[in-house]
């Protein structure tokens, strides 16, 4: 179904944020995030940003500390799938985690790891905003930010 | 510094990110989510928690599922959240109980009515919060709640929620495409909302609907491809045609027109819904030539998205029917992805190479050398990629070159998902173009010895059905050689000690089957072999089940022999095949001891072979023991009977009937029940066979005409009898509750429902009447029953008689294939094409005809020491041995001269012209590439800078001490001061509320000028020291200190 799930893991392979667009029991991802940090963190610069994961596709990008994860559908496997839902090839991907790194930082003002655990919520509305049912809906930042700023006004 | 000074949390909050940023270890982490787990299981149910104090609770929790442990004791506070009036508050709630609850959750229930009434709120954004908490919460059942509601907000004026309402639809789509049914139209017409984000979204749902049933939208094809038009030229006209209705975008001038990204996810959201629309569709793919050329021409290289967008523009091309232009603008893209120095757009170009090389299969040989680099770059992801290109171009001709990749590329991995993946592609592709059946099983040899029991059962049927049957038709002497080489290279195998069962299975049952067949080998050699493999392999037994538990299962199941299927499921297949590594070599001894005795030799039980025996029959295997006593019971028959009930060659027969698992006769033992069991199964091959049938037709269609006797009746009176004294009456198989109809068992099973796996037609013909009348004796000798003689002998003889068989004679040891019709690959293999006169041709048939055997034995051996370099020639330089590969991949000649390549000549008359033409290019493409690997590859797509300067810069350097020197001159200053922190703190603590709220707003007043600067600041990339030494000073008010555990939490992500 797209995009399934996203991810920030700093260095050490410790969660920051974790966003998942189907269910899985906490058994299930705290596996999952194992395997793929894992696998993911083994990697270095030269090699591409993308790993396979059983039914995973997993398009990563490192900021600094953190790594952002964005597992989606591989298409491969998963034909089958009774929804072949609309995903984006995996370049299109990795931009979209750029403009959400570039989101944050516009939000937070040189985002770094900690912007991202002090404030998790807002780091949470801003990727609802972008991403619903595992489809990305929006990309403007502006459009974004707009209603995590009129939140923080009438709080 | 807008929300940076909004530390509106408490110290305790402060306190737990601190200590869980700065935790070494998960298990450290760990520690301190237990204990914040114990204190909030106190705190969260107390009562009055002020509001804003139970939302940092909810975050709380949220870190602690986060970081994946259990907070379903604080599930109820969320949803409670959700009620809340305050916006910050609902979502924060909405947004816990998202990410907490899966749709099916009981607490649901309470948040529907929420839901509902949120929906209907005047805020907008207390809308969106309900929608986006829709999309997430609401299963199938609740949907006709919502429904109405999500529809209505279709025409809300603000844009943000049309939109959210189009994507709450598509989730209910997704959840049950029937409930939406009714909006088709709706989409549609949202389609040309005003809003360009609305119309994005519409697309996906658009999207499914198009998937489902492609001919409903083909008359959206025009309209799709003026938008995308329009997109790519980056304006959109004042009005727009759509259906003939005028559909107005009058206000264009929107943000995303000039917004890079935005324009370009349309595009490629547009692009996909082209690429299913012109699927297999001249003349709508025509309209959209134009339209695909002209993007790729603009799309930018240089940048990721606009290769996002080319290489979707590929997909594109490869999907509709395109014309030859467009294809070769795809293959100059794709020469572009392969030629990059960026791994990512080399895995996009071998992807599109994929696509492509559907259409057009000569684009592969330009690229040979590019995707050799890939195939051997370090790069798993990569690798595998281009594993996946060359699965999906192989061919007859390069079949043997691609496997042996495969193979060894399965070898060096550790994931057994991938490895189970590899394997069951190499199995497919041997399956399917198998140059020859030596080769055939020489593969699955590796295939098993290194996957093994990852490989589907079925496989290692396959190859047991394949060496028994041979290609069948009329050529013993090729079947029989075929035999003798799988012998012969089963007999080097066995003695490795650790063997995958299935292969194990494999080994032993063409061991027993075949080994004493050619006579090459006595029956004690061939019985030695298996007491050492039955004795290597006992600690795979059943002994070795770790649960004490399931032994009693599996022994519970194996004595009743009424499997059922659910108990199989449960104890898993692999244990089963596992302890059944033993049982698999006494049967082989069975089999090669009373072929012995059949053909009236003389021979002597083994030492080894008579206390294996001995061991087996004291087994707590009921299975195994059957086993023994079975053997022991069959060594004391007569020559004439053993050749009766185990007649040579009767091959797939106990194979079948494996895999039908266990099937029930009934028994009739005297003075007791009328019981039903399994007739004898491993062993005694008493069903006739279908080989035999079609061999000797007439013959044994007249004796099945005479002996069949469907329903038993000379038992009728005998069970009669046994009534009147009291037995219970049998009940047929499918009316007994308890077990499962056993016959079903075989459907289940996974050889009958493969595919591919053969077809047995035989078992479900009548067979004659020995299963019932023999098992009995043999299996529970103290309840012998009075065997039916006259029918029993009736039925066997002439079948029999058939036994031995005249393939069993023939000596010779090489395999002779000329003139047997090839089950796989293509036609040109055939003998026929053999008078062909082409080079290429004639050497190929050399390769697989008669005056090959030389080669292919010792073929056999060197791939047996499955060294993988062996197999490689050694070559002067890397370029030459790629330009080797390349050719024997991709149809050229250059290895020629090596045997082992020679396979690889392209088929077919035309492989000389083409094959010349191959070979210059690889010459010309040598130096090249070579060339091009050595300068240090520039990541053109991380824009990002890596990690390095940042932290380990404010590891080495206290931004503190920077900062003492910045603070004099900074306005805002923070009060940052180290003397200050305690009292700082004090504002921050629970009752310091107001004056919370206080700094908070203060910094609000001038947060449009310190975001402008910002904006500009992230725009240029560069690190503002000042802003960085702010948020440092601020933090270290709450005690986290850049210094201290964990410096990288300070780094600027977009450094």
């Amino acid at each position: 179904m797209g995009i399934r799930f996203v991810l920030m893991v700093n260095k050490q392979g410790q969660t920051r944020l974790a966003q998942y667009y189907e269910y899985l029991t906490l058994e299930e991802r705290r596996a999952l995030e194992g395997e793929i940090v894992r696998k993911c963190l083994a990697r270095n610069e030269q090699q591409c940003s993308f790993v396979e994961h059983r039914t995973y596709k997993i398009v990563y990008r490192r900021y600094a500390s953190l790594f952002f994860l964005v597992g989606v559908d591989n298409e491969e496997v998963s034909r089958a799938h009774t929804f072949t839902i609309m995903c984006p090839n995996e370049l299109a991907i990795l931009e979209f985690i750029h403009l959400l790194v570039e989101t944050m930082d516009r939000h937070f003002g040189n985002v770094c790891e900690l912007d991202i655990m002090f404030h998790l919520e807002k780091a949470h509305f801003m990727l609802e905003e972008m991403v619903m049912n595992g489809c990305i809906v929006e990309t403007s930042k502006a459009n974004i930010l707009a209603p995590i700023q009129l939140m923080d006004k009438a709080s | 510094m807008g929300s940076q000074g909004g530390f509106g949390q408490s110290k305790e909050f402060l306190d737990l990110v601190k200590s869980i940023g700065e935790a070494r270890s998960k298990s450290e982490e760990d520690r301190i989510v237990l204990h914040e787990i114990e204190m909030l299981k106190r705190r969260i149910n107390e009562p009055d928690i002020p509001k804003r104090k139970m939302k940092e609770y909810i975050i709380r929790l949220v870190y602690i599922e986060m970081l994946g442990h259990d907070a379903s004791f604080g599930y109820i506070h969320a949803v409670k959240m959700t009620h809340d009036d305050s916006l910050l508050l609902k979502r924060t709630g909405y947004l816990a109980v998202t990410l907490f609850l899966n749709e099916d959750h009981d607490l649901i229930i309470l948040i529907v009515n929420t839901i509902q009434k949120d929906l209907k709120s005047d805020n907008y954004l207390v809308v969106c919060a309900a929608l986006n908490a829709v999309c997430k919460l609401i299963n199938e059942e609740t949907i006709p709640a919502v429904i109405q509601q999500v529809v209505e907000l279709l025409g809300h004026p603000k844009e943000g929620v049309r939109k959210k309402a189009v994507m709450a639809l598509h989730s209910f789509y997704q959840r049950s495409p029937s409930s939406v049914n009714h909006l088709v139209s709706s989409f549609q017409k949202k389609l040309c909302d005003n809003d360009p984000g609305v119309m994005g979204a519409t697309l996906f749902p658009l999207y499914d609907l198009i998937t489902i049933d492609v001919n409903l939208y083909k008359d959206l094809v025009v309209s799709f491809v003026n938008i995308l038009k329009q997109v790519a030229e980056r304006r959109l006209p004042k009005s727009y045609d759509y259906h003939q209705t005028p559909a107005p975008f009058i206000q264009m001038e929107y943000y995303w027109i000039h917004d890079y990204v935005a324009t370009s996810t349309f595009k490629i959201k547009l692009l996909k819904i082209l690429a299913l629309l012109g699927s297999g569709d001249k003349r709508s793919s025509e309209h959209m030539y134009t339209v695909i050329g002209d993007i790729m021409r603009k799309s930018d290289t240089t940048s990721n998205i606009g290769n996002a967008i080319l290489y979707e523009c590929i997909c594109c091309i490869s999907s509709i029917q395109s014309s030859p232009k467009l294809l070769e603008t795809a293959a100059d893209a794709i020469a572009k992805f392969l030629k990059s120095d960026s791994h990512n757009l080399k895995y996009m170009g071998i992807d599109a190479l994929g696509r492509l090389i559907r259409l057009s299969p000569e684009i592969a040989e330009q690229h040979q050398l590019a995707v050799i680099d890939c195939l051997e770059d370090p790069d798993d992801t990569l690798k595998r990629k281009t594993f996946e290109l060359l699965y999906k171009m192989t061919k007859s001709s390069n079949v043997e070159v691609i496997v042996d990749r495969m193979i060894d590329y399965m070898i060096s991995i550790n994931d057994s998902h991938y490895k189970t993946e590899t394997a069951s592609r190499c199995v497919e592709l041997a399956e399917q173009f198998a140059p020859s059946n030596h080769w055939f099983i020489q593969t699955m040899n590796k295939v098993f010895q290194h996957a093994g029991d990852l490989v589907n059962p079925k496989v290692a049927h396959n190859l047991m059905r394949l060496i028994a049957e041979g290609f069948g038709e009329d050529d013993d002497t090729a079947d029989s050689q075929l035999r003798s080489s799988a012998v012969e290279s089963y007999l080097q195998i066995v003695d490795q000690p650790k063997l995958p069962s299935a292969f194990l299975q494999v080994i032993c049952w063409v061991l027993g089957e075949y080994g004493t067949a050619d006579g090459k080998y006595s029956a004690s050699y061939i019985s030695g072999k298996l007491c050492d493999a039955a004795e290597a392999h006992s600690d795979d037994d059943i002994v070795k089940v770790k649960k004490k538990e399931k032994r009693t299962k599996i022994s519970k199941v194996l004595k009743t022999r009424l499997v059922n299927p659910q108990a199989m499921l449960v104890l898993g297949a692999q244990q089963t095949t596992a302890s059944y590594a033993r049982a698999y070599a006494v049967t082989a001894l069975m089999k090669v001891y009373s072929f012995e005795k059949a053909a009236g030799r003389k021979f002597n039980l083994l030492p080894e072979c008579q206390s294996l025996l001995e061991e087996l029959s004291a087994s707590h295997s009921s299975d195994l023991q059957q086993r023994a006593y079975e053997f022991q019971a069959i060594l004391d028959l007569d020559a004439n009977a053993i050749e009766n009930i185990m007649p040579l060659d009767a091959s797939c027969e106990d194979i079948e009937r494996e895999s039908r698992a266990y099937r029930p006769a009934i028994v009739v033992i005297p003075g007791d029940k009328v019981k039903a069991f399994d007739p004898l199964p491993h062993t005694l091959r008493c069903s006739s066979p279908p080989i035999k049938q079609r061999r000797c037709s007439n013959r044994s269609n007249s004796s099945r005409n005479k002996a069949i006797d469907k329903s038993l009746s000379f038992l009728d009176s005998y069970v009669h009898k046994s009534l009147e004294e009291g037995a219970e009456p049998y009940i047929p198989e499918h009316e007994r509750s308890g077990t499962l109809s056993i016959s079903n068992m075989g459907n289940q099973n996974q050889y009958d429902t493969s595919s591919h796996s053969l077809r047995f037609e035989a078992y479900e013909v009548p067979k004659p009447v020995i299963p019932i009348g023999i098992p009995a004796p043999i299996s529970y000798p103290t309840e012998l029953v009075p065997l039916p003689e006259p029918s029993y002998q009736r039925d066997v003889q002439p079948i029999a008689s058939l036994g031995p068989v005249s393939d069993a004679g023939s000596t010779g040891l090489k395999l002779r294939l000329d003139g047997v019709q090839k089950k796989w690959g293509k036609p040109t293999y055939s003998s026929a094409a053999s008078s062909s006169t082409s080079n290429s041709d004639s050497h190929r048939t050399t390769v697989s005809g008669a005056t090959q055997p030389d080669t292919v034995v010792s073929k056999s051996r060197e791939s047996s020491s499955y060294d993988s370099s062996s197999r490689r020639q050694p070559h002067v330089e890397v370029s030459e041995e790629k330009q080797k590969l390349a050719a024997s991949l991709f149809g050229g000649t250059s290895s020629r001269s090596e045997k082992k390549q020679s396979g690889g000549t392209a088929a077919g008359g035309g492989g000389h012209s083409k094959v010349s033409r191959v070979s210059n290019h690889t010459e010309e493409k040598v130096r090249p590439t070579t060339t091009v690997v050595q300068p240090p590859p520039p990541d053109l797509l991380d824009l990002a800078e890596p990690t390095g300067t940042m932290s380990s810069s404010s590891s080495v350097i206290d931004p503190f001490k920077q900062l003492e020197g910045l603070l004099d001159m900074s306005e805002d200053g923070i009060t940052a001061t180290p003397s200050n922190g305690p009292d700082l703190m004090s504002l921050y603590s629970e009752n310091g509320q107001n004056l919370n709220q206080n700094t908070i707003l203060n910094e609000k007043d001038d947060p449009s000028s310190e975001n402008t600067t910002k904006r500009t600041a992230s725009l240029t990339k560069g690190p503002s020291l000042k802003d960085a030494l702010n948020k440092d000073a601020l933090v270290r008010q709450m005690g986290v200190n850049p210094t201290s555990q964990n410096p990288n939490l300070f780094s600027d992500l977009l450094g």
